[in-house]
């Protein structure tokens, strides 16, 4: 029997010929990340094991960027923890305040995740660089601590999804209108436990940038991984910044999935998700004139700078609407240097709103733009749950960058083709 | 294992089960100060040691933090019975030693304020109060192996899988 390429990535890290869906293995891993949340107990955990040194240091990312700059003397402490094991082990993908950004947009940014490869990490979204060709899965902190030791994981081979993408997109509809859709068509737990493989003539022409940003949303799917096979495209990508030798799988013709869903996206709308799930979804145009208090436009979704090009070509030479408080976070300082040298962010300081240094900030309710009770959030992250954002009883409505910029011109939902 | 039920539904989050706000600690004690705190801001002070969790399809769905699974086991809650887990939250039980168990049937018919209790030789889950009895999923064999050492941390010593 064929394999998918998830199957094939995850076989060509352990010592099997083959692996199949269901299968428990042990596998070597090629890049462990952890951040100022997660490693800190991972650290606590790995040195219950009493042991000197880590397995092999240039395996292991240390990106603080979920409360940095510091929010608050706690987090300064979780942030001096990884601090210190990063000086202690000679971990060199470490990022400091001024070198880190979101570690989603940063690993595939620096090229230190490549294609081929088998990357956990003790954050959810990890699954983003499935965009790449890449098994790559969220796990706990005990997880990276055991990989810290051992450079393994214990895992249970998923069984695939494929979905084919047909057509071809309108004008303001993006990667993460395309993982909105499918959230809402098979719901929060549709792909629980198992790998979701993206397709089609629609993703083919997609670019690096929405591949990323629609393999991130797979866990709020439920899923393991989501992969997309790799291309020119990801040829393009890799080239220039990876940092080790890469190989690109794909799947076998003759390979087995457990479900296959077509869907033709030729007349998709932007796609909004409404409070508390990311499967109450639908098209724009269906939940316009609900009114905002917030706009953020920025994390592991969409913080990249094709995010903040389509942002601020609605933007210019405009203003926000006086009720609204538009926040901006550029995903890595890179992102930023370019957005600056772009006149991206005279843009949109021209049209009053406020742009962060790189952090997730608001994302998860940490600092840079917490809500008030009440209050509700037209954001362009991947999670609207309850109170993710701040006060139990706030809300959040999550959509692409286009309809976030457009809506924080007229402060209510909006189609961007109202505005441009 | 022997405690009262309390009961929530479907997609239990980690956000509820611990709120990002309090993620800038790894403190076990503070940490289960805040246990369940988005979805039921009493469970601290109605729950007791021993108290057994009781939810939908999808618990433990959203972020990767161990500080959710962590938060119930240091409360002292026995375990969760759900109709069925969110993958990382599910891998994350396993590896710190919070026991839970899948059962459809149980998830749906055993009531908030039931005694329930687990006997581990016969897979089953007995609700004392209505005096029914559930199977629940076994685990695989591979994850016995990390369930049996207390968790993964102590299966990696034992273990040949693992070589430090
Ligand atoms: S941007 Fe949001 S979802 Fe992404 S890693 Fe940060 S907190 Fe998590």
């Amino acid at each position: 029997m064929g394999m998918t390429i998830t199957e094939k990535i995850i076989a060509a890290h352990t010592d099997l010929e083959e692996v199949h869906a269901g299968q428990f293995v042990y596998a070597e891993v090629d890049i462990c990340l952890g951040n100022d949340i997660t490693a800190p107990i991972a650290i606590e955990q790995f040195e219950t094991l009493g042991l000197k040194h880590v397995l092999n240091p240039d395996t292991i990312v240390l990106v603080p960027d979920h409360f940095t700059p510091n929010k608050d003397i706690k987090s300064a402490q979780n942030a001096k923890v990884l601090r210190a094991f990063a000086q202690k082990h000679q971990i060199k993908n470490y990022f400091e305040v001024g070198r880190v950004g979101i570690e989603h947009v940063l690993l595939p940014e620096k090229g230190i995740v490549v294609p081929g490869d088998l990357v956990i990490g003790a954050d959810s979204h990890t699954c983003t660089y499935g965009a790449m060709g890449i098994f790559s899965t969220g796990v706990g902190s005990t997880d990276i601590a055991a990989c810290f030791a051992t450079g393994k994981v214990w895992l249970k081979v998923p069984e695939t999804i494929k979905f084919s993408f047909q057509g071809k997109l309108k004008e303001w509809v993006s990667g993460k209108d395309l993982i909105l859709y499918t959230i809402g068509k098979i719901g929060v737990d549709g792909a629980r436990y198992k790998a979701m493989e993206f397709g089609g003539p629609v993703i083919e022409a997609l670019s690096m940038d929405d591949r990323l940003a629609m393999c991130n949303m797979a866990i709020e799917a439920g899923a393991k991984n989501g992969i997309i096979e790799p291309d020119s495209c990801t040829e393009e990508y890799i080239n220039s910044r990876a940092k080790r030798a890469y190989k690109f799988y794909s799947s076998d013709d003759n390979c087995s999935y457990s479900d296959i869903h077509t869907y033709d996206v030729s007349n998709l709308s932007p796609q909004v998700a409404l409070p508390n799930l990311p499967e109450n979804v639908c098209p724009v145009e269906d939940v316009s004139d609900i009114k905002i208090d917030q706009v953020v436009i920025g994390s592991c979704t969409n913080g990249r700078i094709s995010d903040l090009r389509i942002a601020a070509q609605i933007l210019k030479g405009r203003k926000i609407h006086p009720s609204i408080r538009l926040i901006i976070l550029p995903g890595t300082q890179d992102v930023y240097l370019e957005a600056l040298k772009e006149g991206l962010i005279e843009i949109f300081i021209n049209a009053e709103g406020a742009v962060s240094t790189p952090t997730c900030g608001p994302c998860l309710g940490g600092h840079m733009g917490v809500l008030a009770e009440g209050e509700r959030a037209l954001s362009t992250t991947n999670r609207n749950f309850a109170g993710r954002m701040g006060h139990p009883k706030s809300e959040i409505y999550l959509c692409n960058p286009a309809v976030a910029a457009a809506s924080s011109i007229t402060g209510k939902i909006t189609h961007p083709e109202r505005i441009v | 294992m022997k405690g009262i039920i309390w009961k929530y539904g479907d997609n239990v989050n980690t956000d509820e089960i611990i709120p990002a706000r309090y993620l800038n600690t790894t403190d076990l004690k503070e940490l289960s100060s805040h246990c369940m705190e988005d979805i039921d801001p009493d469970f601290v002070r109605k729950a007791k040691k021993g108290d057994i969790i009781i939810a939908g399809e999808n618990f433990g769905c959203g972020s990767s933090r161990e500080h959710a699974p962590l938060s119930i086991k240091h409360f002292g809650i026995s375990c969760v019975i759900a109709k069925s887990f969110a993958r990382i939250f599910f891998r994350n039980a396993i590896n710190i030693g919070l026991p839970i168990f899948e059962s459809e049937n149980a998830a749906i018919e055993i009531n908030e304020g039931d005694e329930v209790s687990i006997d581990l030789d016969l897979s089953k889950i007995i609700d004392m109060t209505t005096k029914k009895e559930y199977s629940f999923s076994p685990f695989p064999d591979e994850m016995k192996g990390i369930i049996e050492a207390g968790g993964l941390m102590e299966y990696v010593v034992r273990s040949k899988h693992f070589k430090t």
